[in-house]
């Protein structure tokens, strides 16, 4: 449906997408295939992933890879647990991954941006920690696989070629 | 209090659905539920706040033209909308009644930072923090 030039989506797919969106933010450590996030939205699974980048303007999987970053960033931030130790309660199965993909988002290695958060003062008690936690989201707006040819390139801008 | 906010509104995609689930589900009761044709002026309040009404709208015409209505309708419907915060003395137990009521959580009740919070959300998308009150904790 188009209405005044704008792509509508059907606002009760939304509520359905947005399920599938909730499950990942809570369990962002487990693997959401596509077939299991269709699964939870009741769409089919041809559908899911362009309709969920519709919906939320990155595709399922790295909403999730977003989800990752951020709560391996609040835990190596707000807690002395081992980096292997985050890496595993975060998704990743292998350390090597977690941290070239932790420095293609952030820019930083995970000890490095431990060092720096743990120097700088916070003064977030006061905003619920849900609220926090979005804010320190990383804005991935291209792939990383993008990102990391781009950096190795020395290029800004790039069209995207991910097929969702 | 005889200043301050008296009422804050939500776009509800169904007047009758978020009635039941505001008063039936959350404990709250109904302030005003007046109809005029199409449009219908719908406000609860939580039993302890007498002096604070949460109004429950839907994005519709004659109040709005369809375009905007329709994007409004989108917008709920992907948890867009911004972050509300219930304050309750027992956020496990809250959490434990209100599933049992069949109570859509986004989150399980988490200890941090000297208090407890949950995530739920109504039926049409909004997205509600349930934190408990730091007095109790």
């Amino acid at each position: 449906m188009i209405i005044d030039g704008r792509v509508s989506q059907d606002p009760e797919i939304l509520r359905r997408l947005l399920r599938a969106k909730d499950r990942m933010d809570a369990a962002s450590h487990e693997e959401w295939p596509v077939r299991r996030l269709a699964r939870v939205s009741g769409v089919s699974e041809a559908h899911f992933a362009r309709s969920f980048k519709e919906a939320f303007g990155i595709p399922p999987h790295r909403y999730l890879l977003t989800r990752r970053i951020e709560r391996a960033k609040a835990l190596l931030r707000d807690t002395d647990l081992a980096i292997t130790e985050i890496a595993f309660q975060t998704g990743w199965s292998s350390l090597g991954t977690f941290g070239r993909t932790f420095r293609d988002v952030t820019g930083d290695s995970p000890g490095e941006l431990r060092a720096r958060e743990k120097a700088a003062p916070h003064q977030l008690e006061r905003v619920p920690v849900c609220f926090v936690s979005a804010a320190h989201r990383p804005d991935l707006t291209i792939a990383v696989s993008e990102k990391r040819r781009q950096d190795a390139d020395g290029m800004n801008e790039s069209d995207e070629t991910e097929v969702p | 209090m005889s200043q301050g906010v008296g009422m804050v509104g939500l776009y509800v995609r169904d007047q009758d659905e978020a009635l039941e689930f505001y008063v039936e589900k959350l404990g709250f009761k109904v302030h005003t539920d007046m109809k005029n044709g199409d449009y219908r002026w719908l406000t609860v309040q939580h039993p302890d706040q007498p002096s604070f009404q949460l109004g429950l709208f839907k994005p519709a015409s004659p109040v709005l033209d369809a375009g905007s209505a329709q994007a409004l309708r989108e917008i709920v419907a992907k948890g867009a909308m911004p972050p509300l915060v219930l304050v309750v003395d027992d956020c496990r137990a809250a959490f434990d009644r209100m599933r049992a009521a069949g109570v859509e959580f986004n989150q399980e009740p988490v200890a941090r930072f000297g208090s407890v919070d949950a995530g739920f959300r109504d039926p049409s998308g909004n997205g509600w923090k349930m934190v408990q009150s730091r007095r109790k904790s």
